[in-house]
């Protein structure tokens, strides 16, 4: 082994660690973790993951979550997919202003928009529901997946589409026959990222929800506020969270270097 | 090179109503209550620019905005050069590279108030692993709770934590894209290991690492979950950044106008530093 791979095992040494603490104390119970310390659980239990899987609120934490995430990827790549192809291969009236404007909302602290979201959203009917938080992560996942996907487009040559046409393609049988399948793994990379930034914000989710929407991570606060400090609770909650993570980085793992540089190398 | 078309309009148009009904509205009640204020009722009164002279002069805002800038600049100074020189030592093919690629990358898909609460578990003087390891083993008095230095090293820790794999992989991906003749012409030349490192690497990593900085300065600029679950900006003020100081103002104290003044002026600051970087990228883009 060369001396240099020490680096990286070190560094995955260091990410491991407070996600190890944290599965660690899922299995641990309440008063194991109150008395003291103790590396690996004495009294290893499952109480902590029993409490979630049968209590609705904490269930459907998840599901709401996973809903919304969704329907928020579906949009976000529907609309990205058109909007990345024209600026990718068009020039037209107020296209750099247009493309840098849409980046501009990546920039926008979520902060910044709790109070004027939750009004907005109120006032079209729509608080509490799963399109609500849907519609509000479009705001920085759209401009990301158009970022994206204009960045693998752009490294398919033009040559590309007019070879379709001539060869008497339409323009929608090309996209969906041709081209889609083509830049298939810039499809999978956007949709990851905006799985992946809808699934860890936090402040707009909470902001827009109250009952029936209401994200796993919002249900989380709840708990280490109201109802005494439950560390293992938390600590299951949280491992929980990681889950859905860990599955779709196993599925873009050969695209996630290129994907992180946004199709640009 | 393009062809002009008009008609890709229609391409963009559902992106555009869609991004346009997410921040055009918001922003504009932002910029009603900037100028007014109100006492509920929805009665309002114009003030003019009132509300931003009052942020720009107060030492509260230039307090926020100066740990604010501080908390950036550390951030970056040690995840940039962290992350170039893990993506330099990361093996470049075989078996590992998926292994690293999905492990270094697993604490970006994590809640960020899970990572939050996970830190803050973690740190627990008593209870945690570090907090233990520093406290019973190492012997520092370390309390987050207590001590604002212990809280700084605590969220910057969490937060190089959090991304400097972001860094990685980008400049991963900038690296792996150098084909193998480069380096044997280096090799041939009996270049050193700076000068493949300063006239290969680092020209090949240009383009990404613009980006990684500006995502970076972007996203710990506008950072609120992770510090607000970890410290609360405590102890006192001294980790209320300036998110969590216009949550404070906007939903605590439900001061309207001024947290919407506040919001226009941190909005203008982190655009005006973005399109900076973003001038620098397409200016090398145009080359």
């Amino acid at each position: 082994m060369k001396p240099r791979y020490l680096i990286p095992i070190l560094y995955i040494a260091f990410l491991m660690l407070p996600i190890y603490w944290l599965v660690a104390m899922s299995f641990k119970t309440t008063n194991e973790i109150l008395s003291g310390f103790s590396l690996f659980p004495q009294t290893f239990t499952l109480e902590n993951y029993r409490v979630i899987f049968t209590t609705p609120s904490w269930y459907w934490g998840y599901i709401n979550s996973i809903i919304y995430v969704s329907i928020n990827t579906v949009i976000s790549i529907a609309v990205a997919l058109p909007a990345a192809y024209a600026f990718s291969r068009y020039r037209f009236l107020g296209d750099k202003h247009l493309f840098f404007w849409l980046l501009t909302n990546r920039m926008a602290p979520a902060a910044v928009f709790a109070l004027p979201f939750f009004q907005l959203y109120s006032a079209t009917g729509l608080f509490d529901t799963h399109i609500a938080v849907a519609l509000a992560h479009c705001l920085f996942n759209i401009p990301l997946a158009v970022w994206i996907l204009e960045g693998f487009m752009s490294g398919v040559p033009k040559e590309l589409d007019e070879t379709a046409y001539v060869d008497g393609y339409s323009f929608p049988r090309f996209f969906t026959t041709i081209f889609l399948p083509t830049i298939k793994a810039g499809v999978g990379v956007a949709a990851f990222f905006c799985f992946m930034f809808s699934w860890v914000e936090l402040l707009l989710a909470k902001t827009l929800t109250a009952v029936n929407a209401k994200p796993i991570a919002a249900e989380m606060t709840k708990t280490a506020s109201s109802a005494g400090y439950e560390l293992g609770l938390l600590a299951a909650a949280g491992t929980l969270t990681i889950i859905p993570g860990a599955i779709v980085i196993y599925f873009v793992r050969n695209y996630i270097a290129k994907g992180f540089a946004l199709g640009r190398v | 090179m393009k062809t002009v078309n008009q008609r890709a309009w229609f391409f963009v148009l559902p992106v555009l109503l869609l991004v346009a009904f997410n921040a055009l509205v918001p922003m504009m009640t932002v910029v009603n209550y900037s100028v007014q204020e109100t006492f509920g009722d929805n009665l309002f009164f114009w003030e003019g620019l009132r509300w931003f002279e009052q942020i720009l002069t107060s030492e509260r805002f230039h307090a926020a905005l100066g740990r604010q800038f501080l908390f950036t600049g550390i951030i970056l100074l040690i995840e940039i050069p962290l992350g170039i020189i893990i993506a330099l030592s990361m093996p470049r093919k075989g078996f590992w590279v998926p292994v690293c690629l999905v492990t270094m990358a697993l604490p970006m898909l994590i809640p960020w108030n899970v990572v939050g609460a996970m830190w803050n578990i973690f740190t627990l003087p008593r209870l945690g692993l570090a907090g233990y390891f520093l406290n019973e083993i190492v012997g520092i008095n370390y309390n987050m709770t207590q001590s604002p230095l212990a809280a700084w090293i605590t969220i910057i820790v969490m937060d190089v934590w959090h991304w400097t794999s972001l860094v990685v992989l980008l400049c991963y991906a900038g690296l792996v894209s150098i084909p193998d003749a480069y380096y044997q012409a280096a090799k041939i030349d009996g270049a050193s290991n700076w000068s493949v490192f300063r006239y290969i690497q680092l020209p090949k990593m240009k383009t990404v690492l613009t980006i990684a900085i500006l995502l970076r300065f972007m996203d710990s600029f506008n950072i609120y979950t992770e510090p607000f679950v970890l410290t609360g900006g405590g102890p006192g003020n001294s980790t209320t950044l300036l998110s969590i100081d216009l949550v404070k103002i906007a939903l605590g104290q439900f001061d309207l106008g001024p947290a919407a003044a506040m919001s226009l002026i941190y909005f203008a600051i982190t655009l005006l530093v973005s399109w900076l970087f973003y001038t620098l990228m397409t200016r090398e883009d145009d080359k």
